[in-house]
């Protein structure tokens, strides 16, 4: 059965619609939902790949999974055309700058996704050198859980990104897409959301009295230390 | 540890604390007799080696004065007895407790095939050591790790920077003994830090040049004689 044998016929025996000739050749829709559909649906992944995380990224674009099947089409190994960021493993503070360089150097509209317990939230290195998830860097939309995910995971995932800007609105542009220039190269999260996103595996004051060293930072050359309260 | 009744939530909620169990920095001395190297090393700097034990049932270890570390490698290396002429590794190892730190050279006779384990023991208020770089080019960056990670100084490095760590890193030397496991900064403090890294800050002139101009590109000289074309050797 043809395309064109399935087009629907009035009772005139007129086809129209999309597929008639000299019928009406449009359709009508909400601006919001247009818009969201061609976002969601081409969504090209920053892919930012430390670790074994990414090793399952890998795979999710391979051709078992296939992530190009929900319009992830191709890992964007530039960030001046990626639409979603994936963080796929741990952070240390020596990478911290550019992972907020590569956020900031993404256009918008843009997506954060934290792949994996380190990316989240430190996972088991809760150590100097490890950033204690990647959200007081950056904004993240979707966490995904595991060690690694699963590439199931990962595709879940960024559906749920996809779901996330289908609810979206245009009239929220402003609210949704706000950046504030001054927070370029700044941490997001303040000094309490620091505190409490590390408190839950481990209270770095307690080891820092343990090792009976101040909690206070030196005045360092850095300056600019206004806006931080130790805890 | 285990002498207070704490549950394992209980250990977690109190953190990570500094261990105080002081391991032996060397065992029991061994019969030199089983490795010609050591032998002769005995015979030609008596004094200077300090200690010599067998670990693992063939690894050979001696403790040399640590001033005169440069002079007893090169002896290594340069007599044809010896030959150590590779250098398998730069490490160091602290037990804690105030214990010296140990700077670890591991050589391997490419010749004889032997391997031989040199320790430096250095008091933690004097972590100061002759470089091997002179030596071999390739204790360059090991000789930094030691430097970054257990603040060790070697004279006659020609770069001696931190490697691993960001260049304006301020809480110390992370694998010590009594560095705390978190660093000493709060998170807040370590993360602020981080972000204000810059690449001004972070690499030397000569890095930062890399990459700035396009790098010139060598064609092969269709004239010259060719690399297939040309003896052996």
């Amino acid at each position: 059965m043809g395309l064109n044998d399935a087009i629907v016929q009035d009772s005139k025996g007129r086809s129209g619609g999309l597929f008639g000739d000299g019928g009406p050749t449009f359709l009508t829709t909400k601006l919001d939902f247009v818009v969201n559909w061609g976002r969601r649906n081409s969504l090209w992944p920053m892919p930012f790949g430390t670790a074994c995380c990414a090793i399952e990224m890998m795979a999710s674009a391979a051709s078992n999974f296939d992530i190009a099947r929900f319009g992830m089409e191709r890992m964007s190994f530039s960030p001046r055309q990626a639409d979603v960021l994936i963080c796929a493993g741990r952070v240390p503070y020596k990478l911290a700058p550019v992972l907020r360089r590569i956020w900031d150097q993404m256009p918008q509209p843009k997506w954060c996704i934290s792949m994996g317990a380190c990316a989240s939230s430190g996972g088991v290195f809760d150590v100097y050198s490890m950033v204690q998830g990647i959200d007081t860097i950056v904004p993240v939309d979707v966490y995904i859980p595991g060690c690694p995910p699963r590439p199931e995971a990962l595709i879940y995932g960024l559906m749920m990104v996809q779901e996330k800007i289908r609810q979206e609105s245009l009239d929220q542009h402003f609210e949704l897409r706000a950046e504030d220039p001054m927070s370029v190269a700044r941490p997001r999260a303040n000094t309490e959301e620091i505190v409490g996103l590390t408190g839950p595996f481990g209270n770095s004051t307690l080891q820092e009295e343990l090792s009976e060293v101040g909690v206070d930072a030196p005045e360092g050359p850095l300056g600019d230390a206004a806006d931080i309260t130790t805890p | 540890m285990s002498d207070d009744s704490l549950s394992e939530l209980d250990a977690l909620d109190a953190g990570p604390r500094a261990s105080d169990v002081v391991e032996p920095a060397a065992g029991p001395p061994s019969d030199p007799s089983g490795h010609p190297t050591v032998v002769a090393l005995m015979e030609r700097f008596g004094d200077a080696v300090l200690h010599h034990e067998v670990v693992a049932d063939e690894q050979h270890v001696v403790h040399v004065d640590p001033s005169r570390n440069v002079e007893i490698i090169r002896w290594l290396r340069d007599d044809p007895a010896q030959a150590y002429n590779h250098l398998a590794d730069v490490t160091a190892v602290d037990f804690g407790g105030g214990a010296p730190l140990q700077v670890v050279y591991q050589l391997f006779s490419l010749t004889h095939k032997h391997r031989l384990r040199v320790k430096c023991l250095l008091d933690v208020d004097a972590l100061t050591i002759d470089s091997v770089v002179p030596m071999w080019n390739g204790a360059n960056w090991l000789e930094r790790e030691v430097y970054d990670m257990f603040g060790i100084t070697f004279k006659g490095h020609p770069d001696l920077r931190r490697i691993l760590m960001p260049k304006d890193y301020a809480e110390g030397h992370p694998l010590r003994k009594d560095f705390p496991l978190r660093g000493r900064f709060s998170r807040a403090e370590q993360t602020r830090r981080a972000l204000a890294q810059d690449v001004d800050r972070f690499y030397i002139p000569a890095e930062r040049a890399v990459g700035r101009e396009p790098q010139e590109v060598h064609f092969p000289d269709p004239d010259a004689p060719s690399r297939a074309g040309r003896a052996d050797g």
